[in-house]
């Protein structure tokens, strides 16, 4: 806006605030339609079931809460799945990072025979959609023994070549001298990599974890085709289920999805720069 | 034991062509074996030559599920877009306050879980009582608007998820809401790209803000461009959680919601056709790869 007075002294004073005006209207319209279906999870989580479906709508919070947690806590052990979405998120995050950064360290700083061909092999495998191996892919945990376990929702993605791909972009940016000098003194292959090249791809690590924690946690369809008891399932599972048990109570249904979500956005008040960062890294890189 | 330099760059990206080949290649290459068989995962496999892809090709759910997953993309990708690029330009070019809490604001949608927010659409979308037709009865019954809607036809309250007619709009503007944060991030980094000269230039030239958007950002913006919406299109043409979530496993009434993401799924685990779902899982990464291709020319030539 500042720029545009340079040309046109037409746009006056007041024109120039009724722009401003229009700009934040919008912006703020865009807020509110962002922001209001959140808020309205916390409304009906307080609402009982005879002022949810009744006209008008309840707009402002009731006194239900409790009562809508106890019919939550009564149909499902939710702890207990938030305690295994935690689980599973972390389990696969720090073998995501363990193995990405391995691979792109691999990648980054060695040369070898036929490294760009297995590198640009690696890549395309990214364009493949998981839909196409998906009913195999469950017959393979039944043989496995896997279902109902977390295990196939942690090791097959554990080295991913979009992973590795974000770990070569930034390892790239290391100096081959430091690990030159290190191997003089003596340093091992992998001893370079824990102790030179971990430590100075921390950014690199903490955009990979944000993506992989994130896809993880909200992971629904492996989830459900693996996990088949109450006391195993993630929290996209234990929220899906929740409908056919607790039909027409929304209240308790957004008091599940309250505590479903709150972990992520928790972490992503904390971090929202890091997050948003690390993620438009990772995909414009990607 | 100690690793050799030689050796040691195989060893480290061996996890992943090891993971990829069992867990990824693997089942790839299975699924196009077993869409040649019937098998019900018990029983032994029955070999049927084409016969699945027969079946499927000329099955008018499978062309259903098509025709739905086709138009809910559509209309979520373009206002998906047109929504983020206006929003990026004006964060961007427009002299406004507070960027970090707007754009922390958009992004949130983003990070919630595809299946927490079809619950929370679920209840927005309610019917008779929902919160959204209660805005639309509030609408109705305001004097101009109200006539306005009513010449268009539309009358309270809305079945949003049972009206086979708003079934698709309303997976649409689930979608709209959760992935337009997400590309007005996206473009907003493209902005920041774009040097302030060209801009200074431009006012100099005395360029007015929409010849400034038309004939400078929009340009420019053009690689992001290409990037989000095929990221948009291949996403959308596998989109599972949203939809099965609102309207359950065989996509509500007539099927109006049925995607073939879901349409797959319920072929293979819901009837336990194996085969066919394989068949199916093909004949839609065939899909994609036709969207995609048409994009890329379309768009090379457009724009």
């Amino acid at each position: 806006m500042k720029k545009k007075n340079y040309a046109g002294q037409s746009s006056g004073k007041f024109m120039k605030l009724f722009k401003k005006i229009l700009l934040y209207t919008v912006l703020l319209f865009g807020v509110l339609a962002t922001l209001f279906p959140f808020f309205y999870m916390i409304v009906l989580a307080t609402r009982g079931r005879s002022e949810i479906f009744s006209y008008p709508p309840p707009l402002w919070f009731g006194d239900s809460l409790a009562e809508n947690y106890n019919s939550l806590m009564a149909s499902l052990p939710f702890y207990k799945n938030i305690l295994n979405s935690l689980i599973v998120s972390t389990s696969a995050t720090v073998l995501t990072l363990f193995f990405c950064a391995l691979g792109g360290y691999g990648f980054a700083k060695y040369e070898f025979k036929g490294k760009n061909k297995l590198f640009f092999l690696m890549l395309s495998t990214m364009m493949i959609p998981m839909l196409l191996g998906v009913i195999p892919w469950y017959i393979m945990m039944t043989e496995f023994g896997w279902l109902n376990s977390f295990k196939p929702l942690i090791i097959p993605g554990a080295a991913n070549a979009f992973g590795i791909f974000l770990m070569t972009q930034f390892m790239e940016d290391i100096p081959d001298e430091l690990m030159e000098a290190a191997r003089i003194d003596g340093a091992g292959e992998f001893e370079m990599f824990y102790k030179i090249v971990l430590p100075l791809s921390l950014p690199g690590l903490g955009t990979l974890a944000i993506l992989t924690f994130l896809g993880s946690w909200n992971n629904y369809m492996q989830a459900l085709l693996v996990l088949e008891s109450e006391a195993k399932y993630t929290i996209p599972v234990a929220l899906s289920m929740l409908r056919g048990k607790v039909d027409q109570n929304w209240g308790a249904q957004m008091v599940g999805t309250a505590m479903g979500i709150a972990p992520i956005i928790g972490v992503f008040m904390l971090a929202s720069k890091q997050f948003i960062a690390g993620i438009t890294e990772g995909s414009i890189k990607g | 034991m100690r690793l050799k330099k030689k050796h040691a760059p195989y060893v480290f990206i061996s996890p992943f062509f090891i993971l990829f080949f069992i867990f990824g290649a693997f089942p790839i290459l299975f699924s196009l074996y077993l869409s040649f068989f019937r098998w019900d995962g018990m029983s032994a496999m029955r070999f049927v030559g084409i016969e699945n892809y027969q079946f499927v090709l000329t099955d008018p759910w499978f062309w259903q599920s098509i025709f739905n997953t086709l138009s809910i993309a559509i209309m979520t990708t373009i206002p998906q877009h047109v929504f983020a690029i206006g929003f990026a330009f004006i964060l961007h070019r427009g002299m406004v306050k507070f960027k970090e809490f707007f754009r922390t604001a958009y992004f949130l949608p983003y990070i919630t879980a595809p299946v927490a927010v079809a619950m929370i659409f679920t209840t927005l979308f309610g019917s008779p009582f929902g919160i959204l037709n209660a805005t639309l009865n509030g609408l109705l019954s305001l004097p101009l608007i109200g006539n306005l809607l009513e010449l268009l036809n539309i009358s309270s309250p809305i079945r949003w998820l049972s009206d086979p007619n708003f079934i698709r709009p309303s997976v649409a503007a689930l979608l709209t809401w959760r992935f337009t944060g997400w590309n007005i991030i996206i473009y907003y980094a493209g902005l920041q790209k774009i040097s302030n000269g060209i801009y200074e230039a431009a006012s100099i030239d005395g360029a007015s803000t929409r010849q400034t958007f038309f004939k400078i950002t929009l340009p420019l913006l053009r690689p992001i461009m290409f990037f989000a919406m095929l990221m948009s299109i291949i996403g959308n043409m596998q989109i599972f959680d949203e939809p099965i979530i609102l309207l359950g496993a065989m996509g509500g009434t007539n099927r109006a919601g049925l995607t073939t993401a879901m349409y797959l799924y319920q072929t293979a685990f819901g009837w336990t056709e194996f085969g066919t779902g394989s068949a199916i899982a093909y004949v839609l990464c065939v899909f994609i790869v036709i969207a995609s291709i048409i994009f890329n020319k379309y768009f090379r030539r457009e724009i």
